[in-house]
């Protein structure tokens, strides 16, 4: 079976008074109903532009975009990048629907979170208002809200911060899309909440046989619940693979960085962190060659300082483990290895 | 024994809410912090963790006298401080310092780092030996930044090396002990890294004591060497980080820990989970008894009646706890 959504070489910049701004380059990725992808980078690597360009949320006149986002609908393929507009408007919300970081930001104020998740569940139903509201107090119950019935004629600023994601999920799930794009959905909540909308989002996924698109930076929330994932740094994905492999056989220099920077709440030993020197390069002006290089320990075992000559392609090494990067597999073990990682 | 560096006996911090308007009339008290005990050692890292709203950072603000204290004690090396004007604890200030959670928020964006970090020096009347700018550059070379960008205004630095500046402000005049008020959950991880590394480093080279507030336990359990766990107010558990990470007594320890995501897919996967259901109350209307009984999954009638107190139940180890989990 074809995976729902298949996004071939995504380019995104942006023509800005100091230059262009490479935001995302060359995304080439697959999600298949049932399967959750994990887009994982730090602020600037490109995630969120990436998604916002699948959805069609770019305003065309400002942003440059290229390449494919085919979503394989039971109708046939649609190219979200090159369709029309109002195309892709009735597919959103529809076939393919966005969470984000705030919820308070994404929700309006002035109206009862019932009246927007009915308004959503009217674009593409018939009915009544009332057969809105009435899908409205399902649909919050289905989220875990205690007293839906009553709770559905409230405002946003009555909700805590781990209800209203739960009303975003709801309002996102209300016309039973194939494809989810968490963007970050987690990530202003406390801990405890978090796993329970982690969990939520998960039996969501299983209830309607979803396609999930989770972006994060919390390498801990991407263990758990992603079943690929893609390391995005710079505006290009510099590794893909399934879940494992990313944690245990990681094949990029950067992966292997993040992995080893990041303290754990379950290593006792207080070994000192090994922090990735240097910072992300501006995305106006990429350098030549590998964007990592700067910051890379190994860039010297590569010959002729290729590194700094050549961006290195995304090869897919071992079967479905992709990596952008020249050292050869053998050199990778040992990066593993003397960076006592994990491997 | 070493004599503490920093002692807290019972220390409370209470707002009063108002509602505003012509009256004004007083609508109840938030209990932001409901009695700490706590001892620092000279060169030692607590922890002071909890999710939002649990009071860390009104503590943390309180200890250095940036709120007045409702009741208990502060003591600073020896001396009672709780009682001390504005002008009085002027000269203690270079002895404690904070590092504050945002970058972007704590640096006057009108100032050169040179005047930002040299400020301190003013401030005290202190003029260094080879005068301020020399040791301002060393401070910046200390911290990781290039000394030539004395010159530079906080918006040109990247959200890491502004960190870095405030780094070097609270180090600037020898301090004993530093509050560190989420220092690096701004900040992107692979720069978290250098951070917490640059913390390490200056705790060893100065002696320096943190008072480390954060919500990200798995940077708290790398950085402490004691961790104080706080929910709504209270201290639940408090205990050395070895105890409290491999044994937590306090069932809210113990959901918290578990909660927390761990970068390994395996161990994630057949991890025991449990999942707390509800939110945190409001700190306004606390609930009766233990505060976590709503979301205690080992709630029984009288943690619904009476407040249980935080007791010692092993060397360095308090617990308040009715029921609490067997000892690992």
């Amino acid at each position: 079976m074809k995976p729902f959504l298949e996004v071939k070489n995504l380019s995104v910049s942006f023509p800005t008074q100091d230059g262009l701004v490479k935001a995302s380059n060359d995304i080439s990725f697959s999600v298949a109903r049932g399967e959750t992808l994990a887009v994982v980078g730090e602020s600037g690597s490109g995630k969120s532009v990436t998604t916002l360009a699948v959805m069609g949320l770019h305003n065309r006149n400002a942003a440059n975009i290229s390449g494919q986002a085919i979503l394989n609908l039971e109708t046939g393929p649609v190219d979200t990048i090159s369709a029309n507009p109002e195309v892709v408007r009735k597919l959103r919300g529809k076939s393919m629907a966005m969470i984000f970081q705030d919820p308070m930001s994404a929700l309006h104020p002035y109206y009862s979170i019932g009246d927007q998740i009915a308004e959503a569940w009217g674009l593409y139903n018939e009915g009544s208002k009332a057969d809105g509201l009435k899908r409205a107090v399902e649909m919050l119950d289905l989220v875990g809200i205690p007293g839906a019935s009553k709770r559905v004629k409230e405002f946003p600023h009555q909700f805590s911060g781990g209800m209203r994601q739960r009303v975003m999920i709801a309002m996102a799930l209300v016309n039973n899309p194939s494809l989810l794009i968490a963007d970050e959905p987690t990530t202003a909540l406390d801990v405890t909440v978090q796993s329970q909308i982690l969990k939520l989002l998960k039996d969501m996924q299983e209830e309607f046989n979803m396609a999930v698109i989770l972006i994060t930076h919390d390498l801990g929330v991407v263990a758990e619940v992603a079943d690929r994932a893609c390391v995005m740094y710079a505006g290009k994905i510099v590794e893909q693979s399934a879940i494992d492999d990313i944690y245990y056989m990681p094949d990029h220099p950067y992966t292997i960085g993040l992995l080893n920077s990041i303290p754990r709440v379950d290593q006792l030993e207080g070994k000192r962190l090994q922090a990735i020197p240097g910072q992300p390069p501006s995305l106006i002006s990429l350098p030549r060659g590998c964007s990592f290089r700067s910051r890379c320990t190994y860039s010297e075992l590569v010959p002729n300082n290729k590194c700094a000559t050549d961006v290195p392609n995304l090869d897919e090494k071992i079967s479905g483990h992709f990596s952008r990067c020249h050292l050869t597999e053998a050199q990778l073990v040992k990066a593993r290895s003397s960076a006592g990682g994990q491997a | 024994m070493t004599e503490p560096i920093l002692k807290l006996e019972g220390l409370k911090k209470h707002f009063e809410s108002t509602s505003g308007g012509i009256f004004n009339k007083k609508k109840g008290t938030v209990k932001a912090v409901d009695g700490i005990d706590l001892e620092i050692l000279p060169g030692e890292t607590v922890g002071l963790v909890g999710e939002s709203g649990c009071g860390k950072t009104t503590a943390g603000r309180t200890v250095l006298k940036l709120y007045e204290p409702t009741e208990g004690k502060i003591i600073f090396q020896g001396q009672d401080i709780t009682k001390l004007s504005r002008r009085q604890m002027k000269p203690l200030r270079a002895q404690m310092q904070m590092i504050f959670q945002d970058p972007f928020a704590s640096l006057n964006p009108r100032q050169t780092v040179g005047t930002l970090i040299g400020a301190t020096f003013d401030i005290q009347g202190i003029k260094p030996l080879g005068g301020v700018k020399q040791e301002v550059e060393r401070l910046m070379e200390r911290v990781g930044l290039n000394p030539e960008h004395v010159n530079r205004y906080p918006h040109e630095f990247s959200g890491g090396q502004r960190q870095r500046i405030g780094v070097a402000r609270a180090i600037a005049l020898k301090p004993k002990l530093i509050v560190a008020d989420e220092p690096v959950s701004a900040l992107d991880v692979s720069i978290q890294a250098q951070v917490v590394n640059l913390l390490d480093d200056l705790q060893e080279e100065f002696g320096l004591a943190y008072l480390f507030v954060a919500h990200d336990l798995s940077v708290v359990q790398h950085i402490s060497d004691r961790v104080v766990v706080m929910y709504l107010g209270k201290v639940m558990e408090q205990a050395d980080k070895k105890d409290l990470f491999l044994s937590p007594r306090h069932p809210y320890t113990k959901a918290l820990l578990s909660a927390v995501p761990v970068p390994d897919p395996i161990k994630g996967r057949s991890r025991e989970r449990i999942i707390l259901s509800g939110d945190l109350p409001s700190p306004m209307n606390p609930p009766a008894g233990c505060v976590f009984n709503t979301r205690c999954w080992k709630v029984q009638d009288k943690c619904r009646v009476e407040v249980p107190a935080l007791l010692q139940i092993a060397p360095n180890h308090r617990l308040a706890c009715h029921f609490p989990e067997p000892a690992a």
